[in-house]
């Protein structure tokens, strides 16, 4: 009943030998490298270069993180709908062993950007950083940050290079097997990500806490991985390239992904604020008392921009369904994401107000470009499509109610 | 009760795909008064009927809205004005305290919105069809697929709809009085 599902040839299936993204690799690499040399040597002091560095490279891991955890949690579903989709997260989230070389910054630079806490003779006079530190110590918080970077590394690795072998091998085994590890790749992908938030973005604050911190970077992360995902297939539907594979069925469900965790966003935003509005107690509220001042009016355009906007915009149906408004979607939630970062992290380095400036900009840039090559790298050393999946043909004909 | 009005008239198929196909002739010949009738969902009928999207989400939508700002308003009314109190030191017109009850009002009331409107476009609960008249017309929520197309339809003729209709593949056709 409408189902004729024609099979794709698996040269349909690849990044075309012509496509301009096997360029991406060289120049994003190049690109990156000259941006992070600019902004270290001609940009403004090394303090503002690391906290821009460091609001960048959230940003950018979270994108990859995000791609895990699509890739993770469609395994631990069985959901066959996503198959011709999968391949694209597991591209963007292939990165992931990147980031142990570009953590080495925030590594070399961990006294300027948690000097609080890190310095012992600053810390021992402080009564409450005494009674933190058997968690916020250095030399644990170097051990917590190999284990999360070991275990992102050995997920990625697994879950895509399985995916590959299934291209060549086909047959129901592997999908058994990355559906059973699923299962304790979910719990670990958990416990790092939110320990991540907490070691990396939470402590610039020491004194300060929140016990939803560690969901509130992953409801961000996966935002604007789902985003990005939308993006990257529409982009290259450009080109033609996935046509009649990647269908506007499948944009509609990561329309909905993207709908349904902006929601997400906005509940655990609100809900961590709320509680400390209510509480009032100094020790909670220093969090928003330390974003003040034109800070405020970055909070204010995260409410609407973050949430509101895009809540509007992606209710509809046919906005879902219709490639360039999915698009507009996607780039301007990715945008907000960004800028959600940037409101947690940056208030630590400019305290008196928003500020945004050059070094930021080739801070960004320079991830997200380094974060495209190793990503394209992926796109073109494999089939865009784990062809090799038995769930190829319903993920084909799948259609929405 | 020889004077009984026509109704329409009722054609059984034995497989969902000759349903199928058969709906998009329906569509094409262009009769507006019909319906299909199967046991389960089947996908993508509603195109092959040329059904337009329903207009449940835009009910759903501004009785949501309405419950939202409902909700928020009734808050804003009791806190300020009808019984002012000073909880914990905030102010009167709290705005971030009325959220949660603004968003529950909301939600419910979408729901409410979303199952009245299903109900009342669907011209439910309907107790009596005129097609339960038909003994064969149990099997639709059992094995077996019908279409009827009433009377009332500008293209309905008696004669020449059931023969169309058993031209489709139709396996049995067959009047049904009001």
């Amino acid at each position: 009943m409408g189902h004729h599902v024609k099979l794709p040839t698996v040269e349909e299936l690849q990044l075309p030998a012509d496509h301009p993204w096997r360029n991406v690799p060289k120049i994003g690499m190049t690109l990156g490298l000259v941006c992070f040399a600019v902004a270290w040597f001609a940009g403004g002091d090394h303090h503002q270069f690391l906290f821009a560095y460091l609001a960048a490279f959230l940003f950018t891991l979270g994108l990859a993180l995000g791609s895990l955890f699509f890739t993770l949690f469609q395994h631990a579903a069985s959901a066959g709908w996503s198959v011709v989709v999968r391949r694209t997260a597991e591209n963007l989230m292939a990165p992931l062993p990147v980031f142990i070389l570009l953590f080495l910054p925030i590594f070399f630079g961990r006294h300027e950007l948690y000097h609080h806490w890190m310095d012992l003779e600053h810390a021992k006079h402080d009564p409450i950083l005494v009674g933190k530190a058997p968690f916020l110590n250095e030399g644990f918080w170097m051990i917590r940050a190999a284990v999360y970077l070991s275990v992102w590394t050995v997920l990625s690795w697994w879950f895509r290079s399985n995916s590959v072998a299934q291209d060549t091998e086909g047959g129901e085994a592997i999908t058994r097997k990355l559906q059973v590890t699923s299962y304790p790749g979910v719990i670990a992908f958990g416990l790092t990500i939110t320990f991540a938030g907490i070691d990396w973005a939470m402590s610039l604050d020491p004194h300060w806490y929140s016990t939803m911190w560690g969901v509130y970077y992953f409801a961000n992360s996966i935002v604007s991985a789902f985003a990005l995902l939308g993006l990257t297939l529409l982009l290259l539907r450009e080109r033609g390239v996935l046509e009649g594979v990647v269908t506007k069925e499948h944009y509609h469900d990561i329309g909905k992904f993207v709908f349904a965790f902006t929601v997400f966003w906005a509940y655990i935003g609100f809900s961590q604020y709320f509680l400390i509005w209510y509480a009032n107690i100094p020790e909670e509220t220093m969090f928003y008392s330390h974003r003040g001042g034109s800070w405020s009016n970055l909070g204010a355009a995260l409410m609407v921009g973050h949430f509101a906007i895009p809540f509007l915009f992606l209710m509809g149906r046919s906005i879902k369904r219709y490639a360039p408004t999915l698009k507009a979607a996607c780039i301007w939630v990715i945008v907000f994401c960004f800028l959600d970062i940037y409101y947690v992290v940056m208030p630590t380095h400019y305290k008196y107000g928003f500020s945004f400036g050059l070094t930021e900009l080739l801070c960004l840039v320079g991830m997200v470009s380094i974060y495209a090559a190793v990503a394209t790298r992926f796109m073109a050393s494999a089939a865009l499509v784990p062809h090799g999946d038995p769930r190829l043909k319903e993920s084909l004909a799948f259609t929405n109610f | 009760m020889a004077d009984d009005k026509l109704y329409g008239v009722l054609a059984e198929f034995t497989d969902p795909a000759a349903l199928f196909t058969a709906c998009e002739q329906v569509r094409d010949q262009g009769f507006k008064n019909w319906d299909a009738h199967t046991p389960y969902p089947v996908h993508g009928l509603d195109g092959a009927m040329g059904m337009k999207p329903s207009s449940v989400p835009w009910i759903a939508l501004v009785s949501g809205l309405s419950g939202a700002a409902g909700g928020f308003l009734l808050q804003t009314w009791v806190s300020v004005s009808a019984w002012p109190l000073v909880i914990s030191g905030k102010p009167l017109f709290a705005w971030q305290a009325f959220v949660p009850v603004t968003f529950e009002c909301g939600v419910l009331a979408a729901a409410l919105g979303a199952l009245i409107g299903m109900l009342f476009l669907n011209r439910l609960p309907m107790h009596y069809n005129p097609l339960f008249s038909s003994a064969r017309f149990e099997a639709a929520s059992d094995d077996r697929f019908f279409i009827s197309i009433e009377a009332s339809d500008p293209s309905f003729d008696a004669e020449q709809t059931g023969s169309f209709l058993e031209g489709l593949g139709a396996s049995h056709v067959e009047l049904v009085k009001e």
